[in-house]
């Protein structure tokens, strides 16, 4: 077993970076199509961990092969220090939480969350009580003599929650658990997720397509795109330093702008412009680049080192801030102000405007990519 | 919680009808429902005659027709089922009917739900190929195995014995069983079993605490096929038993020794049907579910 410490409420100290899953050059392939592509990862101990990336990008079959349920086509899976590859899903300590719920419907709450207890053999007053611990925990004592079909959405995936906990799994993976709820549930479930992972510290690992999901939950977040992770690192990390253009543009919004690597942290446009970036982000690139840069950190005044002149092409108010849309010398720019002043801006269509920003809030992707796409 | 007050939310209205709209709405639907009572009486009267015929003295029933017994009640005699009792024929191939029949419900669906399952979950070479193989014997006619099977079951001792009617009805009712449960398990969500396998549930309890409750629509309803089907059968009976004979080979040998002797034909009969009838009345519930079975989930 991997070193480990377990704080008082069981949750594992951070820092130490104890890997519970890891991926080594794990592919999958049905048939001719390469669903998981080369994919190594390692997933800490104690973490909500998010496969983030848009359907069909591999995130389920990376899923589905860490619970046993595919078996990769090359490569190996470890959970904790032992190899689990081709060891079928109940000889791994993981539980799954299915997109679906998956809960028995001929079965009554009880014995729904009581099955995983009996197929180890559990009976009587602890099984009883364990059962009624995990109704607790996810918020739902006393519904156990209630049928699946009794119950609402969320309520039952609080059930398909509690189901998965019961026998404390190492890890338990979450495969598009919300996805069948509304909004306003679904952002309710999403902290309820993040204070049971908080409560029973094990590890998480969640599928989702929603960028905003990932971001509320998770530590760590690894980006996917047509079976490859693209980036893997916290929500600010790739929000703020995304390495692509797929993660630049799937993650928020972002505003890419052509150009060529010219000297030490500069970035000549293609209206000549020159542009500074952190010398970090170039990272040695020469030749065509894109320069990325989040809306909101774009001012409609001059004062930061980098500059364009635009005129404004569009302004929508949308309450909490105002989109512009500015014509520049190298396409068409977004920008997002804050309305922290009363009433609307002096701003409006037709207006001139000295667009500006800090290098530091600039960054760089490939440009190919960025063409590819 | 905000779960409760949007499941209040989407409670459904409910609108006061007044008593003019009710009538309206009754009287136009009046003449579907008149029609339909029409068919079903239509289709009782072969059947009630059946039983007031049976309820008639050997006496008047050369005389009268069984519809007199509504002019004179008096008619009435229970003479004839107290006759049938003491009928050995009759009385021995009613014990022998249920035990086949019970017997050819029986062990098809065990053999079936088994296969069923296997061809729906379990992954295994050539599975599809003997799936078709099973729906392509669906095309073969009792008719031609009849002769072959008479031979064998002479040499094997099973000629008019009960097991032997047993395993006849029972081949020849697997392919469509395999087919009806196969089709209706293979709809039952996949996480289901998924979830059931990562909790270390064997291949033995998922069929016993997952697909039997879940599938027991289908169950029923193929348990009812094959009892209306066994019990009523006549064909297989005359041929492959002799002394042994169930319900229905029975009446009709019958009606060859007496000629027109009702007394006994019209009870038996009548007898013989009220049993399928009444097994159908206590699982049409199931019934009606299983015919959509494997159609529409």
């Amino acid at each position: 077993m991997a070193v480990e410490e377990r704080s008082e409420t069981g949750r594992v100290t951070r820092g130490r970076e104890v890997a519970d899953i890891r991926l080594e050059r794990v592919t999958k392939r049905f048939d001719d199509v390469v669903a998981v592509d080369d994919v190594s990862l390692a997933i800490e101990r104690g973490s909500f961990f998010a496969l983030l990336g848009p359907s069909g990008c591999g995130k389920t079959t990376t899923l589905r092969m860490i619970g046993g349920f595919e078996e990769p086509t090359g490569g190996a899976i470890f959970l904790g220090d032992a190899d689990v590859t081709g060891l079928p899903p109940y000889k791994r300590d993981v539980n799954t939480v299915f997109q679906s719920y998956a809960l028995f419907p001929h079965l009554s709450i009880f014995e729904n969350v009581a099955f995983g207890l009996r197929r180890r053999g559990q009976r009587g007053d602890p099984l009883k009580r364990r059962v009624e611990e995990m109704l607790e925990l996810v918020a739902l004592p006393g519904l156990g003599k209630r049928k699946p079909g009794q119950l609402s959405g969320g309520q039952q995936q609080r059930v398909a929650l509690a189901r998965a906990l019961v026998n404390s799994p190492q890890v338990l993976l979450l495969d598009e658990p919300l996805g069948a709820l509304d909004l306003k549930l679904r952002k309710q479930m999403q902290l309820e997720l993040k204070r049971i992972q908080n409560d029973v510290g094990i590890t998480f690992v969640h599928v989702t397509h929603d960028q905003e999901e990932a971001m509320t939950m998770a530590d760590q977040i690894a980006v996917m795109n047509a079976g490859r992770i693209e980036q893997l690192g916290s929500p600010d990390e790739l929000y703020e330093r995304p390495r692509t253009a797929f993660v630049a543009s799937f993650l928020g919004a972002s505003n890419l702008l052509r150009g060529r690597a010219a000297g030490e942290g500069v970035v000549r446009l293609e209206d000549g412009t020159e542009v500074r970036v952190p010398a970090a982000a170039l990272a040695g690139r020469t030749g065509p680049v894109a320069v990325g840069i989040r809306p909101e950190k774009i001012r409609l005044a001059a004062g930061e080192s980098n500059m364009l002149e635009g005129v404004i092409a569009e302004r929508s108010y949308i309450g909490v801030s105002t989109q512009y849309i500015a014509q520049t010398g190298t396409g068409s720019i977004t920008v997002y102000a804050q309305n922290t002043d009363h009433g609307p801006s002096g701003l409006a269509a037709g207006d001139r405007v000295t667009l500006s920003w800090s290098p530091e809030s600039t960054f760089v992707v490939d440009a190919l990519e960025e063409e590819r796409r | 919680m905000a779960t409760a007050a949007a499941e209040a939310r989407t409670q459904p209205v409910v609108i006061e009808e007044s008593l003019a709209a009710k009538v309206v709405r009754l009287l136009a639907k009046a003449p579907v429902h008149l029609v339909l009572i029409f068919i079903g009486l239509l289709w009782l009267v072969p059947t009630l005659g059946l039983l007031f015929t049976s309820l008639l003295s050997p006496e008047n029933l050369t005389e009268k027709g069984w519809w007199q017994v509504f002019a004179e009640p008096s008619l009435i005699t229970f003479e004839n089922y107290r006759n049938l009792v003491g009928n050995e024929g009759v009385v021995d191939a009613l014990v022998t009917t249920a035990w086949i029949t019970v017997g050819a419900t029986i062990l098809p669906i065990i053999v079936a739900s088994l296969a069923g399952y296997a061809f729906a979950w379990l992954e295994f070479p050539g599975r599809d190929w003997a799936f078709l193989a099973v729906v392509a014997l669906l095309l073969v006619p009792v008719q031609m195995a009849l002769i072959p099977i008479f031979r064998e079951y002479n040499r094997f001792g099973l000629y008019d014995t009960i097991p032997g009617l047993v395993l006849f009805h029972t081949a020849f009712a697997l392919p469509f069983a395999i087919f009806l449960l196969r089709n209706f398990f293979a709809g039952i969500p996949k996480d289901l079993m998924e979830a059931a396998r990562i909790d270390g549930a064997s291949e033995i309890k998922i069929f016993a605490r997952l697909i039997l409750p879940l599938g027991l629509p289908a169950i029923a309803s193929l348990g009812i096929f094959q009892v209306l089907f066994v019990w009523n059968d006549l064909l297989v009976g005359l041929v492959l038993a002799q002394d042994n004979q169930p319900i229905a080979p029975e009446i009709a040998s019958q009606l060859r020794q007496f000629g027109a002797n009702l007394e006994v034909i019209a009870p038996a009969s009548f007898f013989s049907a009220i049993i399928p009838l009444a097994i159908f009345l206590a699982f049409q519930r199931y019934f009606v579910q299983g015919l959509l079975a494997g159609s529409v989930k």
